[in-house]
C-alpha cells in the first residue's frame, strides 16, 4: 500500500530523476539517517563500536570503492589490500608532518593521494584485461606492502616497524588514540560513510558513472560510441582508490590505532572486500553495505554461537567460520550470483505489485 | 672462471630447481582453465589438502578426530596403524577424485554459462571451504612428510664441482629434493602429454577445451571430462604438495604458492602446458638472481613481488602471455 510511485506526481525534471522516485524510499533514507546519526551515538558502547559499527562502515566504505572499480567498471582488483595501506600510510604520514591540521584533511588528503597511486597501477589495465588483470593487481597488493615494511621512511624509522595513530581531536573531541570515545569513533565513520555513499551514488547516475558502465558491459562497442577508455579506466582506478585510501586511513587511524602493513593490508584483505562486493552485489551501492555488514557480523555471530555457547575451542570454531564462510560463498553463488542487492531488488519489485503477483 | 660468476650459476640453477615447482602448481591451473574456462583459486589449497591427507593417511590418524573430542569429549586420535607410502599415496589419489567429483556434483554443474568472474569467486569460496575442513580433519599443526624422498644438498655435485672455480669457491649447492622434483615433473609432464594425445579420453579432454559445443555434440559427455579433469588437477596438486610439504613441512603456507603460480601463469599463458613450465623458469631463475645481484641493495625479500611485477611489464608488451592464444575481441 505504501510502496507505490501512483499518486507520487513529478512536476518537475530534478524530480523526476531525484535518486528515490518512490515516495517510501525517500522516508526509510532519512529514518535510516535519523536513526543512524541521532539515537545509534547516544546508546552505542565500547564492545559495540569495537566488534562491529565502526569496522561495519569502514568496510562499507572499501566496497563501495572497490564495487566502482569492479561492478561498475568490470576491472576485476586484488590489490584492495595494497591501496589501503597507501591510505593509512599516507594519513600518517600527513598526521605526523602537520600535527596542527585537522585529521578531517588528512583522511580526505590520504584518499587523493592514493587514488593517485591507484591510477598509477590503474595503467596497464588499458592493455590487459579480465584475469591478466586481476592477477597484475595482485603486483600492486604484494610490491606496496613490501614498500611500507622495507622502506623505513614511511613508519618513520620506528623500532617495531608499526605506525601508531597519535590523539588528535575534532571540535575538542579526541577520535583518534586510545582514549577517543566509541560514539565519536563511530559518528567520525559515519560522516565519512555517507559522504562516500552519496558522492558514489551520484556519480554513478552521472556521464562519468554511465561511461564506467559502457565499459564494463563491452569496451570496444564503448569505445566505438565515444567512450574514453582511457578517461573512463582511469578515473575509475582514481575514484575507487580515493575511497578505498580513507577507509584504510579510517582503519588506521580510527578502529585500529596501530598497523603493520603485512598483517592488516594482507592479501586476505583484498579477497575480504572482494566477497563483500560480490556477495552485496556487484554494481549496487546497497551491496556494498549489505556485503560489508554481512561479512563483519558473520565470524562476530559464529563465535559467540561456538565459543560463547557451545564452548568450542577458539581454534576449531575459527577453522569452522572458514569452512562456513566458503560453503556460504560458494551457496550464494549458485543460488543468487546478483547478490544480496539482488534479493533486496526482488522485495521491492514484490511490495511495490503487492498484493497481486504481478 | 670467477668465483662470482660460478655462484651466478649457482644461483641460476636453483632457481630453475624453484621454477620447477612453481611450474606444477600452475600446470594444475592451465588444465582446468583449458577445459572448463575456471580460473581455479583453490589449487594451491588443492596442494595442501592432499599433502595433509597423505600425512594423515600415513600415520592412521582418525579423521575429524579433534572436532568429535571436542564435541563428544571422547580422546580419540589414531586408529594405531601405519600405512605404507604407496598406499597411502593411493588412498589420496582416490581421496582427490572424490573431492572432484563432489566439486563438480554440487558446485560447478550448477554454475556452467555464468560469468568467469563468478566461477573465480566460486573457487575462493572453495578454497576457503577447503582449508577449513582440511585444518578440521588433520589439525591444523605443522607436519612432516616422512616419504623417504632425499633432503639437504647433494654432496656428488658439490665436490664434482669444487674444482671449477678457485680457492674460494666450494662447488655448487644443489638440493637433492629439488633434483627429485625435477625428474618428478619431468615424468609427470610426459604423462600428461601422452594422456592428452593417445587416449581417448585425452582427446575427449582436448575437443572439450577446444569447442564445449562442439564437443557435446559429438557425443562427449561435459560432466564426465570436467570431473576427469578436476582429479588430474587433484593428481598434480598432490605431487606438488608432496614436493613442497617435503621440503617446508606441510603447514598453512603451502596454499600460498597458488599465489605465485600466478605470474608463472600470466608470463606463460592460461591455456598453455608448455607455457606454464617455461614460465615457471623464468620466474624461478628471474626471482632468484634479482634476490642475488639487487636485493641486497634494497633491502632484500624481493621474491614476494618480483615475480608479480615482472609479469605486470610483460604483459604491456604482450597481454596474453607467451604460448596464450592470441585474443580477438568481436563487438
Amino acid at each position: 500500500m505504501l510502496y507505490r510511485e501512483a499518486g507520487d506526481f513529478k512536476t518537475s525534471y530534478p524530480e523526476d530523476s531525484q535518486t528515490f522516485p518512490i515516495a517510501f524510499d525517500r522516508w526509510r533514507y532519512w529514518a535510516v539517517l535519523a536513526i543512524a546519526f541521532l539515537v545509534i551515538p547516544f546508546v552505542i558502547n565500547d564492545y559495540w563500536a569495537s566488534s562491529l559499527m565502526v569496522p561495519f562502515l569502514i568496510y562499507a566504505i572499501a566496497a563501495i570503492g572497490l564495487n566502482i572499480l569492479t561492478g561498475y567498471c568490470g576491472q576485476v582488483s586484488l590489490g584492495t589490500g595494497g591501496f589501503m595501506a597507501v591510505g593509512a600510510y599516507a594519513c600518517y604520514k600527513l598526521m605526523t608532518a602537520f600535527p596542527d591540521v585537522n585529521i578531517v584533511f588528512h583522511v580526505l588528503l590520504a584518499g587523493g593521494i592514493t587514488a593517485a597511486v591507484g591510477a598509477a597501477f590503474g595503467l596497464p589495465s588499458l592493455r590487459i584485461k579480465g584475469f591478466y588483470l586481476a592477477v597484475a593487481t595482485l603486483a600492486a597488493q604484494f610490491f606496496l606492502v613490501w614498500l611500507f615494511n622495507k622502506v623505513a621512511w614511511f613508519y618513520n624509522y620506528s623500532a617495531s616497524g608499526q605506525i601508531n595513530a597519535p590523539e588528535r581531536f575534532i571540535f575538542g573531541t579526541a577520535v583518534t588514540g586510545p582514549s577517543a570515545p566509541a560514539w565519536a569513533q563511530y559518528l567520525v565513520c559515519l560522516v565519512f560513510v555517507t559522504f562516500c555513499a552519496v558522492l558514489a551514488r551520484n556519480l554513478t547516475r552521472g556521464s562519468l558513472g554511465r561511461s564506467w558502465m559502457a565499459i564494463r558491459d563491452m569496451d570496444i562497442a564503448a569505445e566505438i560510441i565515444g567512450v574514453n577508455p582511457l578517461k573512463a579506466k582511469l578515473t575509475a582506478f582514481a575514484v575507487s582508490s580515493f575511497f578505498i585510501g580513507i577507509s584504510g586511513a579510517l582503519f588506521f587511524a580510527v578502529y585500529l590505532g596501530a598497523v603493520e602493513a603485512g598483517d592488516s593490508f594482507g592479501i586476505t584483505k583484498s579477497f575480504l572486500v572482494l566477497f563483500m562486493v560480490i556477495l552485496g552485489g556487484l554494481g549496487s551501492i546497497f551491496g556494498s553495505f549489505a556485503g560489508a555488514a554481512f561479512l563483519v557480523i558473520l565470524p562476530v555471530f559464529l563465535k559467540i554461537i561456538g565459543v560463547d555457547v557451545l564452548g568450542w575451542p577458539t581454534e576449531m570454531v575459527a577453522h569452522l567460520q572458514l569452512v562456513i564462510v566458503g560453503a556460504l560463498i560458494m551457496f550464494f553463488l549458485i543460488k543468487e550470483p546478483h547478490g544480496l542487492a539482488q534479493l533486496w531488488r526482488l522485495a521491492k519489485e514484490k511490495l511495490r505489485l503487492w498484493p497481486f503477483p504481478y | 672462471m670467477s668465483a662470482d660468476f660460478l655462484y651466478g650459476i649457482e644461483v641460476i640453477i636453483n632457481g630453475l630447481m624453484a621454477g620447477v615447482l612453481y611450474a606444477l602448481v600452475a600446470l594444475g591451473f592451465v588444465l582446468i582453465f583449458k577445459a572448463s574456462g575456471i580460473f581455479n583459486y583453490a589449487q594451491g589449497v588443492m596442494a595442501l589438502f592432499a599433502a595433509l591427507t597423505l600425512v594423515g593417511v600415513m600415520e592412521g590418524q582418525v579423521p575429524f578426530s579433534h572436532v568429535i573430542n571436542a564435541v563428544f569429549g571422547t580422546e580419540i586420535h589414531h586408529f594405531g596403524w601405519e600405512v605404507p607410502a604407496l598406499l597411502a599415496i593411493f588412498v589420496t589419489l582416490m581421496v582427490m577424485v572424490l573431492f572432484a567429483w563432489l566439486v563438480q556434483q554440487l558446485v560447478f554443474r550448477h554454475l556452467v554459462g555464468q560469468e568467469p568472474i563468478i566461477l573465480f569467486m566460486a573457487t575462493i569460496g572453495l578454497a576457503y571451504f577447503l582449508e577449513g575442513v582440511g585444518d578440521l580433519m588433520w589439525g591444523s599443526e605443522i607436519k612432516t612428510l616422512a616419504l623417504g624422498l632425499p633432503q639437504g644438498g647433494s654432496l656428488v655435485v658439490e665436490d664434482w664441482t669444487a674444482g671449477l672455480g678457485g680457492d674460494d669457491f666450494y662447488g655448487f649447492f644443489i638440493d637433492k629434493l629439488d633434483m627429485v622434483a625435477t625428474l618428478v615433473a619431468i615424468v609427470l609432464v610426459a604423462g600428461l602429454i601422452g594422456f592428452a594425445q593417445y587416449t581417448k579420453q585425452g582427446r575427449a579432454m582436448r575437443a572439450v577445451a577446444d569447442d564445449h559445443q562442439a564437443a557435446l555434440s559429438v557425443g562427449i559427455s561435459l560432466n564426465f571430462i570436467w570431473v576427469l579433469v578436476w582429479s588430474l588437477a587433484g593428481l598434480v596438486a598432490l605431487v606438488a604438495g608432496v614436493m613442497w610439504g617435503a621440503k617446508s613441512g606441510v603447514q598453512f603456507s603451502l596454499s600460498l604458492i597458488a599465489l605465485k603460480a600466478l605470474p608463472v601463469l600470466m608470463l606463460g599463458g592460461f591455456t598453455s602446458i608448455p607455457g606454464a613450465i617455461v614460465g615457471g623458469l623464468i620466474i624461478g631463475v628471474g626471482e632468484k638472481l634479482f634476490e642475488y645481484m639487487i636485493g641486497p641493495m634494497v633491502g632484500g625479500a624481493t621474491e614476494n613481488w618480483f615475480a608479480y611485477v615482472l609479469a605486470l611489464i610483460f604483459l604491456v608488451f604482450r597481454p596474453q602471455g607467451l604460448f596464450g592464444e592470441k585474443i580477438i575481441e568481436r563487438v
